[in-house]
């Protein structure tokens, strides 16, 4: 069936079969791997040697310096410990928890407010071509603008609070960003920020991509617009929100800079991340081989939903 | 079949209940403009308020007496840690890292493209499969290795350099960075080119090889010509990506004057000495945000569609 696979698997010169053929030409054949090489290799080696490598370092005692004699899972069973250590928190208690609100804050937040906004921008808007891109631009923002940019916003003494008391409204309170028990949702709100006008952008294209004859047909037969989008456009965007959720959940678990630049991890690390928590005792607490076990449990987690995505759309795509 | 007899849309509830759904709709969509339009804003009029108009006026009022001074403040005194020379060397780092970076990663990323999707060999899928996963890798995860290597490749630096007088740029963190960059960038640039070859006629290559033209002469006069906007996608891209990295920039170029602009930015947002100048932080932030906000200004359409291509594959 794959028709395209055939043709080019035919491309390879045919010459290469006729013994004799000169270096030359022999050459010219392994000309297209020779050039692919260095990227694979490089992959290789700094893709996987590296994550390896980070593997057994956590298999390791290994605190500021590496050190290579492996000691057994210690540093998985301090993680593991740490995870049911509540109360006080510790950092990684912290951090997980933290990575469960802001993961599914931020997820479902983005999904659900950039399908409303694409449904609404999709109602024939005048103007839409302006909008579109004021709800996007903040994705060309490094993280630690948007942070530096929302630390100023949400300050209690500067921002928001101080504003609407000058307006008038002097009961109005929002310290979020500095108490450790919110801190985490002024991240999941530059977050959103952040990501949502992207999210908003990609269910507009699914949008713009369903059948008109289908909504024309579902009309006649007397759908309200409601009924339009949740029984027909909503079940149609399906792959939409699955590539939505794959891109923010791949943005989520790596957040760390935004978290650095609002909040500089929030009053006692209350807003750390697991990516900050693997930064901190890496690079901060001599912590190696914690550090680096900490990023196997980020890599594995990213993993798990990855490569089931990845696999399922490399494969179904003979076309 | 059901018959369609079933009358259209029940339009009868009339003009007025359309032009209340448009208001409403209209109001919406004006509120959340606001909302994304709002920290820019506010980081814009700071940057050119005075500190004194900062603490005694209102935050989303229009400067008074608008001021550059911030801006040269930021651009050419403010303080990182302890030096107090602005942020402009920090910028020209960033430029010096990004340009080599996103030249070579885009470039490497079309050939690798090309021969992935014209020159298949068995085991096409995985090789490209395995480079693609390493766009999705927390960086967490090579981050201490790196951090070994980069550190002994510093070291025959200057043992290069105290055996030749030359260390070839080993150690040197820019170098360092723009390896890093093109390294981990290569998932994405090969990605974008791969998908892009995919659509491209294989016909026309087959016909340029019968007629005897190489591989390099196939890729340079048949391919090239006609990748003009994957490779702006690609540099936009990577660009963007490369301009805003923090984790890589705090990780290898972390203090001193080799710092990237998003690091120093940190850095000056959260130097505690002194009074803290809200202006001349937002207007550093402004110049840190200025080249990608301008590239997305210029080419947003094809910002989009990388976000796009790097997000639903084909």
């Amino acid at each position: 069936m794959s028709t395209v696979a055939e043709t080019t698997a035919k491309l390879t010169p045919e010459h290469d079969a006729r013994p004799g053929a000169s270096v030359r030409s022999r050459l010219q054949d392994l000309l297209p791997k020779i050039v692919l090489a260095p990227s694979f290799a490089a992959t290789i080696v700094f893709v996987y040697g590296f994550i390896l490598w980070t593997i057994y370092l956590s298999f390791t005692n290994s605190k500021t310096f590496p050190s290579y004699a492996i000691t057994g899972a210690r540093a998985y069973q301090r993680l593991w410990r740490w995870t049911f250590e509540s109360d006080p928190p510790s950092s990684w208690y912290t951090s997980i928890t933290n990575m469960g609100i802001f993961g599914f804050l931020y997820i479902f937040i983005c999904l659900a407010l950039g399908l409303f906004l694409a449904i609404l921008l999709d109602q024939k808007i005048r103007g839409e071509g302006m909008l579109r891109p004021i709800y996007l631009y903040p994705m060309a923002l490094s993280f630690i603008v948007t942070g530096v940019a929302w630390k100023w916003f949400l300050d209690p003494g500067l921002g928001l609070e101080q504003t609407l008391h000058q307006w008038g409204w002097t009961s109005f309170h929002f310290d979020w960003i500095k108490n450790k028990d919110f801190v985490i949702y002024t991240v999941v709100i530059a977050g959103v920020w952040q990501a949502s006008g992207f999210i908003m952008a990609m269910f507009l294209a699914g949008l713009r991509g369903i059948d008109g004859e289908i909504m024309k047909a579902a009309q006649i037969d007397g759908a309200t617009t409601f009924q339009l989008y949740r029984r027909i456009v909503i079940p149609l965007l399906r792959p939409v929100f699955l590539s939505a959720f794959i891109v923010l959940a791949h943005l989520a678990i790596k957040s760390y800079d935004l978290v650095v630049a609002l909040t500089s991890g929030g009053p006692g690390g209350s807003a750390w991340l697991p990516s900050n928590f693997m930064y901190e005792f890496t690079f901060k607490r001599n912590e190696m081989a914690v550090g680096s076990a900490s990023a196997v449990i980020m890599l594995m987690t990213l993993t798990a939903i990855i490569v089931p995505y990845l696999y399922s759309e490399l494969r179904e795509k003979p076309r | 079949m059901s018959t369609v007899a079933s009358p259209a849309r029940p339009t009868s509830s009339g003009i007025s209940g359309r032009t209340i759904n448009r208001i409403v709709i209209y109001g919406l969509l004006a509120l959340f403009a606001i909302f994304y339009l709002m920290p820019l804003f506010v980081m814009l009029v700071t940057s050119f308020k005075t500190m004194d108009e900062i603490q005694n006026g209102n935050m989303l009022a229009l400067p008074q007496a608008p001021t550059f001074d911030p801006w040269w403040k930021a651009w050419g005194e403010a303080c990182v840690g302890l030096t107090c020379a602005g942020i402009k060397g920090y910028f020209w780092n960033s430029i010096k890292m990004v340009v080599p970076a996103v030249l070579i990663s885009t470039l490497l990323g079309a050939l690798n493209g090309y021969v992935l999707t014209k020159w298949r060999f068995r085991g096409h899928t995985l090789v490209f499969a395995m480079m693609l996963f390493a766009c999705f890798i927390p960086f967490q995860s090579v981050l201490l290795p790196m951090a070994t290597i980069l550190g002994s490749i510093g070291r025959f630096g200057v043992t290069l350099q105290n055996a030749t007088g030359f260390n070839f740029g080993l150690g040197n963190s820019t170098v360092n960075l723009v390896f890093v960059h093109v390294v981990y960038g290569l998932g994405f640039t090969t990605l974008f080119f791969r998908n892009y070859y995919e659509a491209f006629p294989t016909e026309l290559i087959k016909a340029a090889q019968v007629d005897g033209a190489s591989f390099f002469q196939i890729f340079r006069r048949i391919m090239l010509p006609n990748s003009m906007p994957i490779f702006v996608v690609t540099v936009i891209y990577q660009f963007t990506n490369i301009w805003n990295d923090f984790l890589f920039a705090s990780a290898y170029a972390g203090t001193g004057d080799v710092m990237p602009m998003t690091v120093a930015l940190n850095n000056v947002v959260n130097t505690s000495t002194g009074v803290v100048e809200y202006n001349v932080n937002m207007a550093a932030a402004m110049i840190a945000a200025l080249p990608t906000l301008l590239v997305y200004v210029v080419a947003g359409r094809y910002f989009v569609r990388g976000l796009m291509a790097g997000a639903v594959k084909g």
